[in-house]
């Protein structure tokens, strides 16, 4: 394989008396688009945080394992640090700053990077190329958006630094499959423009479309981890995320198969109600 | 219709300067999430360190060692103590500043003593006629001063890389972060400018009509709490409005004092508070607030 980018080794973290990752090893080689798919608290979110320096904001924090960008550690390190070694997050949820204007948004996420106006321009060129819509709406504040064009916008800002590994989480939240299937195609045109993408998602159908190497989390821990293509393939995946196999048909989204396999052991009654 | 147009005026002027105070304590709310209760010993200190600078330089430069000085003691506030409590509770922080003030504003009246410090300002006691009105030089001097700042930061606040990385942190610290904007730079600059601030309107604390800078020009200040409160504890414009609100206020109860005796004297003091109550009973996050207090 070439020189890995991102190399996660061993990575423990947890929220106080939490334990959310226990020794994940991840490598994101330079270039690809990988994939780390898993349920509800599987831990996706809390390696995305690990790896950009966000965790103290949860109360989290790395007790062991490393993380290396291109050679040099990162873990332990401020967020803007990470920002300007080249690794950008765009957050679950997308959190744009919604009483800010669509401009000014993107401009926030210009603070971070080196190479000041003219570096600045072209990251705003090549982001309003990849979301015209952005171009549209850049007086508006960015609440008003409807939610994919928050998406949008929300991975447009994480662009204007120019980053060389984007980290996604869960960017197909909540959309539309036509706007979901869209955020797929984009990030695939981020990443033949030279950006490696670690993607997050519990729509493993589609990231798993868009990805060449991808991880399983489950419980803290990495449960399989090969190429995309080979994990689609596998039966674990196809019933468990896939919603592929005898269970097929009852759930729509690969988040239900996960949570309807969970409470498949030994739910209360209530909870079968519930999901009835 | 004289006497009304003339309290107007040194309303608004009052008010622009508890506007100049509320601004600070609302920047370092939204930047820091600290409700600043030493926001008033700032003050005193940024006014005193320009009335002793006073003694050996001239006005300008004295002034400017007072802005200087307070935005630096800002910046230690914030690196020295505020840091350490990051993350913790909010009431936690504000408890921790309540501890500030007191610390500081007992140091300042021991070294302030009873002496009363004058600014040996260039208005001095004189008076400007603008058509059948009478008006202190003082107040005009404040209320152009004021409104100069104002507009500045407004303006620096808008179009700046500071000013979106302000408001940035100010939305979502975390999310701030992730875009590699420095939150500690963030908050000890917010620091600085509310110090900053707060010394220009010790300033006009002090000058005429008032006889000079001694230990209570801090509890002057106070009043700018309930100009914040009244706009709203993290709305800039609220600050603004607040201020003018509360400058007005007090300016009309004042004046009126003798029409008002019913309520009993020093109505003037009293009313910014009472303003507060009633807008905070009909908007409880202040007039152009998104938080509560009690959200804090
Ligand atoms: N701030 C927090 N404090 C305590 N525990 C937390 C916190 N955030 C997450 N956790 C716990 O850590 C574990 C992993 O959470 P994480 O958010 O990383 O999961 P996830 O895979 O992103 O889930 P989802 O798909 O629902 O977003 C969960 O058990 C969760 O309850
Ligand atoms: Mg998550």
């Amino acid at each position: 394989m070439g020189a890995a980018a991102l190399r996660v080794q061993g990575l423990s973290a947890g929220y106080g008396p939490v334990r959310a990752l226990s020794g994940v090893t991840v490598e994101v080689p330079e270039g690809a688009v990988t994939a780390v798919l898993g349920g509800n608290g599987a831990g996706k979110s809390t390696l995305l945080r690990a790896i950009s320096g966000t965790l103290r904001f949860h109360g989290g924090a790395i007790t062991a394992g490393t993380v290396e960008f291109g050679g040099r550690r990162l873990d332990g390190r401020a967020p803007a640090r990470i920002v300007a070694a080249g690794i950008v997050q765009v957050p679950e949820g997308r959190q744009v700053f919604a009483r800010m204007t669509v401009a000014d948004n993107l401009r926030a996420g210009s603070l971070g990077a080196a190479g000041g106006r003219a570096a600045e321009r072209r990251a705003r060129e090549r982001v309003l190329e990849l979301f015209p819509v952005l171009a549209e709406r850049a007086r508006q504040r960015a609440g008003l958006l409807s939610g994919g064009e928050q998406q949008m916008l929300a991975m447009g800002r994480a662009l204007m630094a120019a980053p060389r590994l984007l980290l996604l989480d869960e960017p197909s939240l909540g959309l539309a499959p036509m706007m979901a299937a869209r955020i797929a195609d984009t990030v695939r045109e981020i990443n033949s423009q030279g950006t490696s993408v670690l993607l997050v998602e519990q729509n493993a159908a589609l990231a798993l479309k868009v990805a060449t190497h991808a991880v399983v989390l489950e419980n803290g821990a990495v449960a399989l981890s090969g190429t995309a293509s080979e994990l689609a393939a596998s039966d674990e995946v196809r019933r468990r995320y896939l919603g592929v196999g005898h269970e097929a048909g009852s759930e729509d989204t690969a988040a239900g198969a996960a949570v309807f396999a969970a409470h498949a052991d030994g739910a209360p009654p209530t909870l079968r109600r519930w999901s009835a | 219709m004289t006497v009304f147009s003339e309290l107007l005026i040194i309303g608004v002027s009052l008010g622009s300067v508890y506007a100049l105070i509320a601004l600070g304590f609302v920047i370092i709310f939204k930047s820091t999430e600290v409700v600043n209760f030493a926001h008033a010993s700032l003050l005193l200190a940024g006014g005193y360190a320009a009335v002793q600078a006073r003694e050996h330089m001239p006005f300008w430069l004295a002034l400017l060692a007072g802005v200087v000085a307070a935005a630096l003691l800002g910046v230690a506030l914030e690196f020295l103590v505020i840091r350490r409590y990051r993350g913790r509770d909010h009431s936690v922080l504000a408890i921790v500043t309540i501890g500030l003030d007191i610390v500081l504003l007992t140091e300042l009246a021991r070294q302030i003593g009873p002496d009363i410090f004058s600014y040996r300002d260039p208005w001095g006691s004189r008076l400007i006629e603008l058509g059948s009105l009478t008006i202190p030089q003082t107040r005009v001097a404040a209320l152009i001063t004021a409104a100069a700042l104002i507009g500045i930061f407004l303006l620096a606040f808008r179009f700046t890389s500071w000013g979106v990385s302000m408001r940035a942190a100010a939305e979502h610290r975390e999310t701030a972060a992730l875009m590699g904007i420095r939150l500690g730079w963030v908050s000890a600059s917010a620091w600085a400018v509310a110090g900053a601030l707060a010394a220009v309107a010790a300033l006009f604390l002090s000058v005429f009509p008032t006889t000079g800078l001694d230990r209570d020009t801090g509890l002057v200040a106070l009043k700018a709490f309930p100009a914040a409160i009244i706009g709203g504890l993290d709305s800039t414009t609220g600050a603004l409005v607040g201020g003018l609100v509360v400058g007005i206020t007090e300016a009309m109860a004042t004046g009126y004092q003798n029409d008002l005796s019913f309520l009993g004297s020093g109505i003037g003091e009293l009313a910014p508070y009472l303003v507060m109550v009633l807008v905070l009973l009909a908007r409880p996050a202040g007039l152009f607030g998104t938080r509560e207090l009690s959200r804090v």
